[in-house]
């Protein structure tokens, strides 16, 4: 199809952009759990975990809160 | 000898002939009205939900070789074998919008691989031709490892032979049924498999992450008795936190692991699978629980130091197989029953991405090999016969790997897996975003980065196994010149190489004013989604078949 073709109204909804300040929060998981500085220590332990275990354990957390608050930040309005 | 083993090879059995039958009647599951089309065998109609998509993604990234490896590299090497974790947690915020993009595009234009997306995109079938052999060739042997993952759990059942035939007669018998069921069910098969296998794992892990510290005087023993381990030994580079040499390495292997990951044929085959961009991107928020997942199963390395391990020996004389010691640690600490289905888990658990794989290569071989240069008019239904057919070839050639070549070759070559499929990312991850690069720079970088990696990888020793050459992933910087004992991951530099190589020959190519094909895709297609009357094949394909409930 061209690009000059008249689109329906249900193609025009049913398409996002994604571009949204909220995406760039993405980047937070990405760098964070590859700053070895923040976690390469023992102490402190918890439940007997190392710093370098518990803590990298509890970057999983935070790649999940990211990408959830950013799903919910730019999900179409309007269709949930 | 296995007859110490016997609840357990019968639990295993038993739990195993019960995916292959689930295997079978997949192809009945979400019938579709005609099975004779490449987005029904090979991508299940295009309409998998939220939670098939969970549990097939998830079994397909963490395949039976992580669950093997990754703990057998925290045995051997400690931290370092952590990498896994920050690899996973990396991985879902970069393909959050990446392939939601591919899979917007794909959808509009029914491409089935990535190399077709290429095609289309830089307008170049020999593009197209080399992210098709990439792909294929960095899947191989990715297939053939599934096998090294059975093989352990077999292995410390006691299912061995005297001869090459009988001790490799199970895996070829399990390969067999795979290749059947795969045949006719297509990806529907591993998507139904991985609800067993995914639970199996779950259920044997929470036990094992709560029963075994118990058993072993808790979590802080287990650590301080890795690190007496790691004291001990004369290897610099190991113990139970990174040294100011490995943290380079560390970080790169996560992060070009993370890249190389989403660009492997069979993670895009299963997120293409799925229905709408909302299933890809609340799935990149659930399916991070397999990283939790994966770091506790990292965490059996320590725990097999700390019950006193020793890994069975291996194919020759005065070698251990590092790859037992989580199976060896199950057998002594579980019951035999419970035992035996840790080591289902373990097997069932190859079986899906080994699957997946052997689709995702059949679909390459099909579309970009088969439909480009040997039959450009072949039908959908020709495709799909073509694909099923490879697949039963591929998965061959996997067995035939281990059957006939040291098993040390397939870690070898998934090894170069790994650099070779990053050396796609210009063409297909940056080519989502940008048409700037020129498709024969494209051409020039990949050959650049291909060339870098490979000579890298050939320079690389493994003292420990007295191997001159393709020793490992860490390349010391020390050869490039630099004075430092520091290490980094080849396929960083390869791709970042190849990503010089392909803007400076862009440049130089526009400057030349040379013709640089027609791109087939618009802006708007990156944004497709589900409901899009524009998107092709037809709407109402699998109106009929019963939509699963959005999770």
């Amino acid at each position: 199809m061209t690009a000059g073709e008249p689109e329906t109204p249900r193609a025009a909804s049913s398409r996002a952009k994604d571009h949204s300040p909220w995406n760039w929060l993405l980047f937070i998981p990405i760098v964070v759990p590859l700053i070895p500085a923040l976690f390469n220590a023992d102490s402190p332990r918890i439940f007997g975990f190392p710093r370098f275990y518990w803590l990298q354990l509890v970057w999983i957390l935070l790649g999940v809160a990211t990408t959830t608050l950013v799903y919910q930040m730019t999900k179409k309005r309007g269709t949930h | 000898m296995w007859r110490d083993h016997l609840t357990e090879i019968i639990v295993f059995s038993a739990l195993f002939l019960l995916v292959s039958a689930m295997g079978f009647v997949a192809a009945r599951w979400r019938a579709p009205k005609d099975m004779a089309h490449l987005d029904e065998w090979g991508l299940g109609g295009r309409s998998f939900g939220g939670w098939i998509t969970w549990f097939l993604v998830g079994g397909d990234l963490y395949t039976a070789y992580t669950f093997v490896a990754v703990p057998a590299l925290m045995f051997g090497a400690g931290a370092a074998g952590f990498f896994a974790v920050p690899y996973t947690i990396v991985i879902y915020p970069l393909v959050f919008l990446v392939l939601c993009r591919l899979w917007s595009v794909s959808h509009r234009h029914g491409f089935v691989t990535p190399a077709d997306f290429v095609r289309r995109r830089f307008d170049s079938p020999v593009l197209a031709l080399l992210i098709a052999i990439t792909g294929i060739v960095a899947t191989m042997p990715y297939i053939a490892l599934q096998l090294v993952g059975i093989e352990a759990v077999l292995k410390t059942m006691g299912v061995t032979g005297d001869s090459a035939l009988a001790r490799h007669l199970p895996i070829i018998i399990a390969f067999a049924i795979l290749a059947a069921y795969t045949y006719q069910s297509g990806l529907r098969a591993p998507a139904l498999i991985a609800f067993v296998k995914d639970s199996l794992i779950y259920v044997v892990i929470l036990v094992a992450v709560i029963y075994l510290p118990y058993k072993l005087g808790g979590w802080g023993s287990i650590f301080d008795a890795a690190d007496a381990k790691f004291a001990a030994s004369p290897n610099p580079n190991d113990g139970i936190l990174l040294n100011a040499n490995n943290q380079l390495q560390y970080v790169t292997l996560a992060f070009g692991s993370a890249l190389a990951l989403f660009l492997y044929p069979h993670s895009i085959t299963g997120v293409l699978a799925s229905r709408n961009r909302d299933v890809i991107k609340r799935n990149m928020s659930a399916l991070p629980a397999y990283s939790l997942l994966l770091g506790l199963i990292a965490l059996l390395g320590f725990m097999a130091i700390a019950a006193g391990v020793k890994p069975l020996p291996g194919a020759k004389e005065g070698t251990v197989d590092s790859n037992t010691v989580v199976p060896v640690l199950f057998d002594q600490q579980f019951p035999d029953w419970f035992a035996g289905v840790a080591y289902a888990a373990i097997g069932i658990g190859a079986l899906v991405p080994a699957a997946i794989m052997s689709i995702a290569a059949a679909n390459l071989f099909t579309r970009n090999i088969y439909k480009e240069y040997l039959k450009r008019d072949a039908s959908p239904a020709q495709e799909a016969n073509v694909s099923k057919i490879t697949s039963l070839v591929v998965k061959v050639g996997a067995v035939a790997c281990i059957v006939f070549l040291d098993p040390q070759f397939s870690i070898d070559l998934q090894l170069i897996g790994g650099v070779i499929i990053l050396q796609t990312l210009p063409a297909v991850a940056l080519g989502l975003y940008t048409r700037w690069f020129h498709r024969g720079a494209l051409i020039a970088g990949w050959v650049a980065g291909m060339g870098l990696g490979m000579w890298m990888l050939y320079q690389i020793p493994n003292p420990a196994s007295k191997r001159a050459h393709f020793g490992g992933s860490a390349f010391p910087l020390s050869d490039f010149g630099f004075d430092t004992k520091k290490t980094i991951y080849v396929g960083i530099v390869a791709v970042l190489v190849n990503l010089v190589v392909a803007a400076l020959v862009t440049l130089a190519l526009r400057a030349a004013k040379v013709a640089d094909g027609v791109d087939g895709t618009t802006p708007d297609d990156y944004f497709a989604d589900e409901g899009d009357p524009r998107v092709t094949p037809g709407p109402d394909r699998d109106a009929d078949s019963a939509r699963e409930p959005v999770a």
